[in-house]
């Protein structure tokens, strides 16, 4: 596959990439970093923001860096005093239509366009023309949408429709007035909105933001523990956004090796189980009609003895064990292992093949 | 009696003007008197003469081969003209049009719309007997490597706009490995004031589908697209029809003219779109999305409709290829400069005598174009500029009115080609006003994908309106320019990148006129209502009264034989004063 590789120069070395690269991949392999922000891996290059507007030796123009394709003897340049001021008055044009209400914003801390002004060192003030004055949409039961946040990157519309394939929001609008929203703008709650958070998930500034833990703590409060998710056999990894002992919020790892940061529903918003007061803390044994609480040991020794006698009555082959995908490999394979050496029995199976 | 036929004009203006009422009056009038005549639908359709179908409706008589044009032709009218002129031969004379008809023609080389308005549209027969589909079959008899050889040698350039070499977008095309290809004809006129395509596809739609079959050829296409926009009906209708007759002459479909190539053509209705005119958006639309562009590189050419290559041709480009392969490169590149062949229509408006579509050959003096067909600017005004290239154009002073006009010597100047929209503007017009209103217009049709489109466009806007709404900073220029060349070079499609044009290129030439908005608080124009005063001239009122009239909030006070007086409390600077008074007594 020697045809394959093509050899460019970013900021005059050479590097060597894949036919097929953008110029943002061939870059970020070899360490030069690009700003982006309407960039995800997880999605198509877009080009909108322009922000990754790198120079190529013979154009006259600025070519972004995302969705042009390398060429063999391409040669680019990412710094320049032209690219620069390009980049700050687009930070700066963007921030001339947002609130910059980053004080009390849910996302401060881990917003990308705020670190964008901090690198740029704008503000946006010198143009103090019309800016949206759009109503906060609640209607989403797990999502809150403040438009007036939104910098038109397009990334909730790709992902709903890239990744998620649901195609519940889309470009609403023309010109300065465009942003994403729902068929005719109607409540998502009526739309077909898998309310599986992809969008938030990918929302570079506060417009898109999880309801359940708006609120909650602020970036630099919470502890971040990385877990799988137990939903599924899928396994996905998440992180745990924990504040005081508490889970406030679920985010997504993008590097998790299975899902890259993808989530659905029950991963991203089903945790209220965590902390529920009816979650169920001890054993139960039935007697008669109704549970009592039990220790442990009174538990697995009433289970251990009335296996033993339906094995002496019926058999090894009686008995045998269906695992939940819900739990973790390893609890998986101890259950089978289990249920081979103790019970005598190949009767295990588990729900995450259904 | 002879040979008569009677041609009425059944354009868009003409059908305006009450054409079908006069057609159908010649019908029964003709019939009830016994004449025999061809009545045939003429398709003038502002072909070369829009200031006359400003007198439509125009009616041709063509008695033993001579040709006798009238203007405002209504129903009662016909009687008369069937009497005296058809059956008697003597022309009605008050009617007929007068010698700037004859003088508008008589500059232009007319190749595309020579048909305009000569044939009938609807009646493939027509265009067959005029030498139409000759161009395809000649074609068909080359290979498509010698197609587009010599639509190459005839330096055919892109009429859209950016005047890319036609043959060699077919080369790229056909180079690409991919076997399934396309070929879209973009009718997307978007352009305010533009209606060059329209024209063509009212008027002569079967050489639209004869360029398409024969570049469909070229790239061994096998499917054509015609993106065209719903508000143009009746170029749908005719492209139906023509699409319809085609294909049962064996022009279109399976083994054309027998020669084994098949091609079909299907329309697609555009939505309204301005940037759906970007061929990529263009094609996102055909592929059922937003119209929204994507970055090139990847051309079209190279990964187009449903990412198979595809070219992309404007209307005007494909009717010029019959042409150009029944008559030979070789005439098509003697019309015209060096770099830039054969003519182009262009929409000419604005403050001139003459408006219309006109068809020349590429750098003739923009002088000859304003004052020879235009015949100058009314009521002995002094020209001021002449916008080319539509809203994302620039305008060429009236310093430079001697430039020729083709692709290179406009861009020079930092305007364009275009499709061709040419708007002249005499000394009442306003640079920062003209420049604000194109603004608006891009500024509107943005799609919202790039942010220097979107944001950085609606910044100038602002910019604009606060000088001619009399609020101009110290400085504004400077921020206008720096703003504009960023967008310029920092957006994704063609609509952001010429968006800033006319704001760039009045800055260029006018900035005396910002100045005098931003520093001296005048419209040199007095077009910026800001800047009025609204009192009446004490030396040039007339005592008419018309303003009093006027008035919507009866500010105005006036008594015969007395002048008018504004009482500025109650005077909301509505303008309607202003626009009244014909001694411009207001202030």
């Amino acid at each position: 596959m020697a045809q394959r590789k093509i050899k460019i120069k970013i900021n005059g070395v050479e590097t060597v990439c894949e036919k097929g690269d953008s110029i943002l991949t061939a870059a970020q392999r070899v360490g030069v970093p690009i700003p982006t922000l309407c960039h995800d891996d997880r999605l198509e290059p877009y080009g909108g923001c322009r922000l990754c507007s790198v120079e190529v030796k013979h154009i006259h123009r600025l070519l972004p860096a995302c969705t042009t394709p390398v060429k063999p003897g391409m040669e680019v340049i990412t710094e320049s005093a032209t690219i620069t001021r390009i980049r700050k008055r687009l930070v700066s044009l963007m921030l001339s239509n947002h609130p910059n209400d980053c004080m009390h914003c849910e996302k401060a801390g881990e917003c990308r366009l705020q670190d964008l002004a901090y690198e740029f060192g704008v503000d946006g003030s010198e143009y103090g023309g019309e800016r949206w004055d759009l109503p906060i949409r609640e209607a989403n039961p797990f999502i809150t949408y403040e438009p007036n946040k939104c910098v038109t990157c397009g990334r909730c519309i790709r992902i709903c429709s890239e990744v998620v394939m649901a195609g519940t929001i889309d470009w609403v609008g023309k010109g300065f007035y465009t942003l994403p929203d729902t068929a005719f703008r109607r409540p998502r709650s009526l739309s077909n909105c898998e309310f599986c958070g992809q969008c938030v998930s990918t929302c570079p500034t506060g417009a898109l933001t999880d309801k359940k833990g708006r609120g909650k703590g602020r970036v630099n409060e919470m502890q971040r523990v990385r877990t799988t998710c137990g939903y599924c056999g899928t396994g996905c990894t998440l992180y745990l956004n924990v504040k005081g002992g508490t889970v406030v919020k679920v985010t997504s790892a993008f590097d998790g090796p299975v899902n890259q940061g993808n989530l659905c529903i029950k991963g991203r918003y089903g945790y209220d189980f965590i902390h529920s007061a009816e979650r169920i803390r001890a054993p139960l044994i039935r007697k008669g009609d109704g549970f009592h609480e039990a220790t442990w040991d009174e538990a697995l020794d009433l289970v251990a003895k009335n296996f033993r006698k339906v094995i002496k009555k019926h058999g090894n082959k009686s008995v045998g064990a269906f695992s939940s995908s819900r739990c973790t490999n390893e609890e998986n394979f101890l259950l089978a292992k289990f249920v081979r050496t103790v019970f005598r029995s190949n009767n295990v199976d588990n729900c995450a093949r259904v | 009696m002879g040979d008569i036929t009677i041609r009425v004009c059944m354009g868009t203006g003409g059908l305006a003007a009450g054409s079908s009422e006069v057609l159908r009056e010649f019908s029964s009038r003709l019939s009830s008197r016994g004449v025999r005549a061809g009545v045939v639908k003429k398709c003038v359709n502002k072909t070369g003469c829009r200031g006359f179908c400003a007198k439509d409706v125009l009616v041709d008589v063509i008695r033993n081969g001579i040709r006798t044009t009238y203007q405002f032709i209504t129903p009662e009218k016909v009687s008369r003209i069937v009497d005296d002129h058809v059956i008697g031969g003597a022309p009605v004379d008050e009617w007929l049009v007068g010698p700037e008809y004859h003088a508008f023609h008589e500059k232009q080389t007319k190749i595309l719309l020579k048909q305009c308005g000569e044939i009938d549209p609807e009646d493939i027969d027509a265009y067959i007997g005029v030498g139409g589909y000759e161009g395809l079959k000649k074609a068909l008899s080359l290979s498509p490597f010698e197609v587009r050889e010599e639509v190459k040698a005839s330096g055919l350039r892109g009429r859209g706009g950016a005047g890319f070499h036609t043959g060699l977008k077919w080369e790229l095309c056909s180079m690409s490995p991919d076997k399934v290809r396309y070929i879209i004809c973009n009718a997307d006129e978007g352009d305010p004031g533009a209606f060059m395509d329209r024209a063509v596809l009212e008027g002569n739609p079967h050489s639209v589908l004869e360029g398409m079959i024969i570049g469909g050829y070229a790239i061994r296409a096998h499917e054509g697209f015609i993106y065209v926009r719903a508000e143009y009906p009746l170029a749908i209708q005719r492209l139906e029809i023509a699409i319809e007759q085609a294909e049962r002459g064996a022009f279109l479909g399976k083994d054309i003219v027998r020669s084994g190539y098949d091609f079909a053509i299907s329309i697609k209705k555009g939505a309204g779109a301005f940037v759906c005119g970007e061929e990529t958006a263009l094609i996102a639309s055909i592929e059922g999305k937003r119209g929204m562009p994507r970055s090139k590189p990847p051309f079209p050419v190279n990964r187009g409709l449903w990412n198979r290559p595809t070219v992309v041709n404007n209307v005007e480009t494909l009717a010029t290829v019959p042409q150009i392969m029944t008559r030979g490169a070789a005439w098509f590149s003697s019309i015209g400069t060096d770099k830039s062949k054969g003519t182009k229509i262009f929409a000419l408006t604005g403050k001139i005598k003459n408006t219309g579509l006109i068809e020349v050959p590429l750098g003739m003096p923009l002088r000859e174009i304003v004052y020879d067909i235009g015949g100058g600017c009314g009521r002995n005004r002094k020209l001021k500029a002449v916008q080319t290239g539509g809203p994302s154009g620039g305008c060429i002073p009236a310093s430079h009115i001697d430039m020729p006009v083709d692709y290179e010597s406009l861009g020079d100047i930092g305007s364009m080609m275009g499709s061709g929209g040419m708007v002249v503007m005499e000394d009442t017009t306003c640079m920062v006003d003209m420049a604000k209103f194109f603004l608006s217009f891009t500024r509107n049709e943005s799609c919202g994908k790039c942010l220097p489109c979107r944001v950085g466009n609606m910044r100038l806007y602002e910019v604009l309106e606060r000088i001619t709404g009399g609020k101009g900073r110290a400085g504004d220029i400077d921020f206008l320019v720096d703003l504009a060349e960023d967008i310029k070079i920092s957006s994704l499609c063609g609509l952001g990148q010429t968006a800033p044009n006319p704001v760039l290129s009045t800055i260029r030439f006018f900035r005396d006129e910002y100045e005098a908005h931003i520093h001296e608080g005048i419209c040199p124009a007095r077009v910026c209502k800001a800047f009025r005063r609204y009192v009446v001239s004490d030396t040039l009122c007339t005592m008419c009264g018309k303003c009093f009239r006027e008035c919507p909030s009866r500010a105005i006070a006036w008594e015969k034989k007395q002048k008018a007086f504004i009482d500025v409390k109650k005077c909301t600077k509505c303008g309607m004063c202003y626009d009244a008074c014909q001694f411009r007594a207001i202030l």
